[in-house]
């Protein structure tokens, strides 16, 4: 046993700040157990808003614990995001699996009495207690910036979905009671007025149905993400919601409170940055998401300006391709392409003189004289390297923003070519850059299945003559990185200074899910601060 | 008729006059103070200036009308752009502590763009519009209209010429003003049909059900389809652009009507049987939902959005009444009641309003000294001024604008008065 297993952190000193402080105080006063009513009373409910901060008192080794594997969790739910249909059968299976590995609950759980031991040893209650704590220990890890913020809210989201929509329809209407959760409903005559609008808004809905079910009058802005995707019927500024789709709302609810929470913790965050123990942690544990940071510039300078064209064709991946290609024949961008490959560049090591060079020389052969290239994009060139503005430096996007994120539209080139072009155009311009027609039939292949980044891997390991490109793709700067290591044995550009301890990389973060052997359990402790990394390690 | 021609080398002469005689500073004024409900909305209200030699001067703000009045006169921008309300004054931005300043609160604004649409007008290009795809803004106007009033529940929005190419939309009811990032963006991705770049050819895909807000929207393009896609643009006509349109057919019926345009050269007669292949796919197919005909139509005509004006709070956008530097047109407001009859090439110059100045007095000036006692002189001179000018129209459509939102904050006003009472 390590020494720090007997350090003992109290979470309740932490959450002072929250509205609740006043039960904090009483329960501290209590040195014993929670008894058997409590933990019935805190955790009755397999799914909860986590409205109450938890009050006792942690081994800092179970903290770690803890926070490492709803991280793991958090990050699987991103990945699988970005791969399935969240509603897919296959993105349920994998969130199961992950679930069950990491010892949290899940619907299997919500059915079984809470004293029922299951598979991986712990009790449904033990696996409440830690969905709970490590929900908490993350909002430390995550509340201090508008960035981290966003993405915590982002991932607990799409947990929350999964899980609520995983519910027996019983054990909603219970969720609902529990956390006195009430929404108005339509009338029956309301109801048969609308029958066909909502019927024609929602797949959910068919004639036999509307008289049944109940649907709930909201105002729009509380249903936004059925209203984007126009999966519901609105009128005078309501959105009437059946009640299949009823997560829609009480996911509102909840994205309400933690951001709302995220604030208030933000605030009592001096508390626990005057902890060193826990300083280090929470940052490794914030640092993970956003995964390697292509803006930290290791090779501003090595690239010249006239090896670009020839990089592009070598070690772009083809989102930067198609940019390049586009600026070449164009001698202009429209904004999302110019931020999309100006922070790329960027990334790969061009200096601010360079991309300002770069960009001036294309725009003039257009409609752009030097004179309009200073006034109107200079500026923004130098936003992006933190010049100008509100000097933050800008990072490179990652896949994920790409292909989530700013949907090109009309005159536009950016995005992924693997998420946003029709099928056939990427299938002949695969074509002309020559790859075996096998290869693009399992290119596409893989793009039909809405594996965009494998696509983008299986292009890479073509393209490279390789049968196993050997990372996970997750960021275009990787995957020039990737080539240019492979080219040229590391020379060029040098990798290994800038991404230490490579060989973790899938730990954290990926699907599928970490293997079994790999599994640690919240006994086994890791010793050393610096082991974190390797838990941490995105890719 | 006064047929003067704009010469853009005139501007800076044109501008002084225009700012100091013609430009509505009261009505200005009193839109975006709104009634004066919340504290210091104009003057925290950000304004920015194009000057000369497109020098860019953001984050400019005025704490009275006539602060605005000496500003605009001193500097006669060639454009103005309206901002955001922001937590602190703008012209203050760089005194406050960062992070702290903040855009709040601003209009939904909607953009549209005649370039955007390109890929599918055969009559311009680029920057250019003529009377022919004029009618793709009209459509526009109608669907979004429609839309943000019936399915959002907006009630106060104004229309505005962009001076050259196009239109945008202010929605100034106090709950758009309030409207989130993520549901402004929720809101414009509702009204977004058309999807895909340069590099998607089949841009607007629908499903089954077709939702009661599309439907609305085919109803609207339905109407201009005919005239404007078939015979003023000749959709069916040359061999090109009949080969775009089949494009977006899938095999069968493509081979089918390539044979069948072998001998019907109607376009009328052509896009007839496009649709009853398109109706008799759909009842044969299994697979669900064929669209491709109303596809087509939505591809065509259906408005394109630049959603990245909508969704953010701090996007500046052109103001109603600047000019239009290239072009010399007023941004005026659009009258939704004769909207077809609107004609952008009909709107007054800046030359031609300036020149109007000059023009012998008609005999109304009586009329407005009786009512307009109340004014001090330099205000009462310039609606005199205006009123002798093309630009009263426009004046008159954004007074009638202001007086509805100012009748309905008097109802909720009201109403709220009359809940405080039943307590
Ligand atoms: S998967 Fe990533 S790197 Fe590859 S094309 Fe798409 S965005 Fe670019």
């Amino acid at each position: 046993m390590s020494p720090r297993d007997n350090t003992w952190l109290r979470l309740a000193r932490f959450f002072v700040g929250d509205r609740t402080g006043k039960i904090i105080m009483q329960f501290l006063g209590r040195k014993k157990k929670v008894t058997l009513n409590q933990q019935n009373e805190l955790y009755g409910h397999c799914l909860q808003f986590y409205c109450q901060p938890p009050l006792e008192n942690i081994s800092l080794n179970e903290f770690e614990g803890f926070a490492v594997d709803r991280l793991k969790l958090l990050k699987t739910v991103e990945n699988l995001g970005v791969s399935y249909v969240k509603t897919s059968e296959e993105y349920k299976t994998k969130l199961h699996t992950e679930f069950s590995n990491l010892g949290f609950p899940h619907k299997v759980g919500a059915d079984e009495s809470s004293s029922n031991k299951n598979q991986a040893g712990s009790t449904e209650y033990e696996k409440r207690r830690k969905d709970h704590i490590s929900h908490f220990i993350l909002r430390l890890a995550y509340c201090q910036t508008e960035d981290l913020r966003r993405w915590f809210i982002q991932q607990e989201m799409d947990l929350f979905r999964y899980r609520f929509s995983e519910l027996k329809s019983q054990y909603k209407t219970d969720f609902l009671h529990k956390n006195n959760l009430k929404y108005d409903t339509i009338s029956d005559e309301e109801k048969t007025n609308l029958k066909d609008q909502l019927i024609n808004s929602s797949f959910s809905v068919s004639g036999t149905t509307v008289a049944e079910q109940d649907f709930y009058k909201v105002p729009f802005q509380d249903a936004l993400d059925l209203v984007r995707t126009r999966k519901v019927f609105l009128k005078a500024g309501y959105a009437y919601i059946p009640h299949q789709d009823i997560v829609t709302i009480v996911l509102n609810d909840f994205r309400t409170r933690l951001s709302k929470a995220l604030a208030l913790t933000a605030r009592s965050l001096p508390a626990v940055q005057s902890d060193e123990r826990l300083q280090p942690l929470l940052n490794h544990l914030s640092h993970a998401y956003v995964g390697q940071d292509y803006s930290i510039q290791k090779n501003v300078g090595k690239v010249s300006l006239e090896q670009i064209d020839q990089l592009s064709a070598k070690s772009f991946p083809l989102c930067m391709r198609q940019l390049h290609k586009a600026l070449r024949e164009n001698h202009h961008l429209r904004h999302g392409g110019r931020m999309q490959y100006g922070l790329f560049l960027k990334g790969i090591g061009l200096t601010l003189d360079q991309a300002l060079q770069f960009w001036r020389s294309e725009f003039v052969k257009g409609k752009v004289d030097t004179d309009k290239f200073d006034k109107a994009y200079a500026y923004s060139i130098r936003h992006m390297f933190g010049k100008e503005g509100k000097r933050t430096d800008y990072t490179p996007y990652s896949c994920m923003k790409v292909i989530l994120s700013n949907p090109p539209s009309q005159g536009d080139y950016h995005g992924c070519p693997f998420r946003h072009s029709d099928p056939e155009l990427l299938k002949q311009k695969l074509q002309s850059y020559k790859l075996s027609p096998g290869g693009i039939v399992q290119i596409l292949d893989l793009v039909k299945g809405m594996h965009y980044q494998l696509a983008c891997q299986k292009y890479f390991e073509l393209t490279h003559n390789i049968d196993d490109a050997g990372f996970s793709l997750n960021h275009p700067n990787q995957y020039f990185i990737e080539s240019q290591k492979f080219l040229g044995g590391g020379k060029e550009v040098k990798k290994e200074a800038e991404i230490p301890q490579k060989g973790q990389e899938n730990t954290a973060s990926n699907v599928p899910s970490v293997p079994p052997s790999r599994q640690r359990t919240t006994t086994q402790a890791v010793d050393d601060m610096g082991d974190l990394d390797s838990y941490f390690l995105d890719e | 008729m006064l047929t003067t021609d704009y010469d853009p080398a005139c501007l800076p002469d044109l501008l002084p006059l225009y700012y100091r005689r013609l430009f509505p500073y009261s009505q200005y004024f009193r839109w975006l103070s709104y009634g004066g409900v919340s504290k210091n909305y104009f003057q925290n209200r950000e304004f920015s200036f194009t000057l000369k030699d497109d020098i860019y001067v953001r984050y400019q703000s005025f704490s009275t009308q006539s602060d605005l009045e000496k500003e605009m006169q001193k500097m006669n921008p060639y454009k103005i752009d309206i901002g955001a309300v922001y937590s602190h004054r703008p012209s203050q931005h760089n005194t406050v502590k960062s992070g702290t300043f903040q855009a709040l609160e601003k209009e939904l604004v909607f953009d549209i763009d005649m370039t955007d649409y390109d890929d599918v007008r055969s009559c311009c290009s680029a920057a250019d519009i003529c009377s022919k795809c004029w009618t793709l803004m009209t459509i526009a106007i109608r669907i979004l209209d429609r839309a943000l009033r019936e399915d959002f529940g907006f009630h106060h929005l104004l229309w505005v010429y962009s001076g050259r190419r196009g239109v945008h939309c202010w929605v100034c009811d106090e709950a758009a003003r309030k409207l989130s990032v993520a549901a402004r963006s929720a809101v414009a991705e509702y009204l977004s049909l058309v999807k895909g770049g340069e590099e998607t050819v089949k841009k607007v895909v629908l499903s089954d059900p077709i939702h009661p807000f599309i439907s609305q929207s085919l109803h609207v393009v339905e109407h201009y389809f005919p005239q404007y896609a078939l015979v003023e643009q000749d959709l069916l006509g040359s061999k090109a652009s009949v080969d775009k349109v089949l494009s977006l057919l899938p095999e069968d019926i493509l081979y089918e009507l390539l044979n069948t345009y072998q001998t019907e050269k109607n376009p009328v007669k052509r896009w007839e049987h496009l649709r009853s292949a398109a109706h008799q796919k759909r009842t044969t197919s299994k697979k669900g939902a064929q669209y491709f005909d109303k596809e087509i139509m939505l591809q065509y005509c259906y408005p394109r959005l630049d959603v990245n004006v909508s969704k953010g709070v701090n996007h500046l956008l052109k103001s109603p009444f600047s000019v239009h530097p290239k072009t010399g047109r007023i941004s005026v407001p659009i009258d939704l009641k004769n909207l077809d009859k609107f004609d952008p090439f009909e709107v007054p110059t800046i030359s031609l309003i300036c020149e109007e100045l000059d023009k012998p007095l008609a005999n109304e000036e009586e009329d407005i000294k009786d009512k307009e006692n109340e004014t001090e002189p330099g205000e009462r001179r310039r609606i005199r001024d205006y009123k002798q000018t093309s630009l009263a129209k426009y004046v008159k459509l954004f007074d009638h604008f202001l007086d509805a939102m100012g009748r309905s904050r008097k109802g909720e006003m009201l109403k709220k008065s009359d809940l405080q009472k039943e307590f």
